[in-house]
């Protein structure tokens, strides 16, 4: 007689597994997380958040770093969302399925999936060499619109996709033309999915290193135009922490860092939810 | 308005959907078109507002004239005529927008921005269908949170409110228990006196009470057309008298 697991017992076993797992992904997070933080947290100072950096990072704060990441990023999701979201409508509403749809979908996949120093390499030759624009905002924000927006257009197009075609038919049958129905029905419906798209950029664009290194520089003057070169709070963190000049001072960095995306994203999700229960 | 149709037909790339169809609609009147599934009613009254060029491969032949002017005419104002010929789908599909905001769509895509008269609009459209007594304050409230009844109506003023002259309803009970449908039934027969109503149905009980032509389809083919009375007493071709006395569909 051979042994058997019952169907009882397997379903328990297969409970406890999945169970485990998600244990094992949500202790690593908040390791990391809470390691992070219980080093960084007692650096956190008013000082810290709005004195110049002195000393290349030793002393002072990173008053400088904070404004040029913030910078940086709402001029790359301010280039990227509107190119990002008009290629979309376009693919969804004007191609009609065809061949370049499909060929433009997987180009934005697979570049969606570039590693970012690729682009950092472009951003430095195209926008800081090609364009003159030296290492600045402007070309690390033109080089993070230009690594977000396959995101961006990926997701919306999801989004714009989902759109129950009733929806349009509706439109088109009171009289609306192609255009009334993409502003007025497709778009606010789409809304909290293109959100995602953007909100998905922004985490990406304001942790990035690599891209930003090569194209803003590593400047710890205070950003005072687009063409002020800056070093954003992640190659900061970045710097200080290979170059060995202050480890209290890269855990306090990427503190802040951690939190300004939650705080990003938190904004973005009551603002996502306000929208939906509106008229969901 | 009258609607005709001569030597209409209608293919989906290879497949011959509405095949010769002649058809003559009256003004005022309820027209209901009848068949089993697939006979290609639905794709007829599609015809009609031109909702069929929404789909790829789609290919008509013949004439099909709504007050007297050919729809396919390269002249015709396809943003006008849909205006015109307005249509009720079969599922009470409200915009994801307050009350309001979904009567207002057809007349803010046509210009009106002054607030005023979208009011006057909202509230006279909401009243053609009964419910402005029972929405009065609540006009901002989402319309999903409307009964199935009362959204198939809204999606009847919103229509209203573009003024058209012909209402193309398809189905438009078919998502709504038998005391709904009744209440959607009456309206339409309220309606009938401003508007030309043509309306498929499923619901061979339905075209009896309320429709005064009707039109019956197998196949893709208009088999018999008359007034209601004569198709559901005594019809002249077998398939209909098979159809409605329940041999098949």
């Amino acid at each position: 007689m051979t042994f058997r697991i019952g169907p009882r017992t397997s379903q328990i076993i297969a409970h406890i597994i999945l169970l485990l797992m998600t244990i094992v992904t949500v202790i690593v997070l908040f390791f990391i997380i809470g390691y992070v933080f219980k080093n960084g947290f007692a650096q956190l100072s008013l000082e810290f958040l709005t004195d110049r950096t002195r000393e290349m990072g030793k002393e002072g704060g990173i008053l400088p770093s904070i404004i040029g990441t913030l910078f940086i990023t709402v001029l790359a999701i301010i280039i990227a969302t509107p190119l990002g979201v008009g290629s979309a409508v376009y693919l969804v509403e004007y191609t009609r399925g065809g061949l370049l749809r499909k060929i433009i979908s997987f180009g934005a996949d697979c570049l969606a999936g570039v590693p970012s120093i690729i682009f950092g390499l472009f951003g430095f030759i195209f926008f800081v060499i090609q364009l003159k624009l030296g290492w600045s905002i402007l070309s690390g924000s033109l080089t993070l619109a230009v690594m977000i927006i396959p995101t961006i257009i990926r997701t919306s197009e999801e989004a714009i996709k989902a759109v129950p075609q009733s929806y349009r038919e509706i439109s088109y049958s009171l009289g609306g033309g192609k255009l009334d129905t993409i502003l007025k029905v497709v778009l606010p419906t789409s809304l909290p999915g293109i959100l995602t798209g953007v909100i998905l950029g922004i985490g990406r664009a304001i942790g990035e290193t690599a891209a930003v290194i090569f194209t803003a520089g590593s400047s710890l003057g205070m950003p005072t135009s687009v063409f002020s070169s800056t070093r954003t709070l992640a190659v900061h963190f970045y710097i200080l922490a290979r170059e060995g000049i202050s480890m209290p001072k890269a855990y306090g960095t990427a503190t802040v860092l951690i939190i300004i995306i939650l705080f990003v994203n938190l904004v973005a999700y009551r603002l996502m939810h306000r929208f939906m229960a509106k008229y969901y | 308005m009258i609607v005709k149709t001569a030597n209409l037909n209608l293919y989906y790339g290879s497949f011959h959907a509405l095949k010769d169809i002649d058809l003559s609609i009256k003004e005022n009147l309820i027209t209901g078109i009848i068949g089993p599934s697939g006979c290609g009613k639905s794709t007829l009254l599609r015809v009609f507002n031109r909702m069929n060029d929404l789909i790829r491969g789609v290919r008509v032949t013949g004439a099909v004239l709504i007050d007297r002017e050919d729809i396919h005419s390269p002249i015709c104002d396809l943003i006008l005529l849909r205006k015109t010929v307005g249509m009720v789908f079969q599922r009470p599909n409200a915009f994801p927008l307050s009350i309001f905001d979904n009567i207002a769509y057809g007349p803010r895509v046509w210009g009106i921005t002054d607030k005023k008269t979208l009011r006057d609009i909202v509230e006279r459209s909401l009243a053609a269908v009964d419910l402005f007594d029972v929405l009065k304050g609540r006009l901002k409230e989402s319309a999903l949170s409307l009964s199935a009844e009362k959204q198939q109506r809204l999606c009847i003023a919103r229509l209203l409110a573009v003024e058209p002259e012909i209402l193309l309803m398809d189905e438009p009970c078919s998502a709504l228990d038998p005391i709904a449908t009744g209440k959607i039934e009456e309206l339409m027969l309220e309606l009938k006196r401003k508007y030309t109503i043509i309306i498929v149905t499923h619901n061979m009980q339905q075209a009896a009470r309320i429709a005064d032509e009707v039109g019956f389809m197998l196949l893709g083919e208009l088999i018999e057309f008359d007034s209601a009375k004569k198709i559901f007493t005594n019809p002249s071709d077998k398939r209909t008298f098979d159809y409605i006395s329940g041999r098949f569909g």
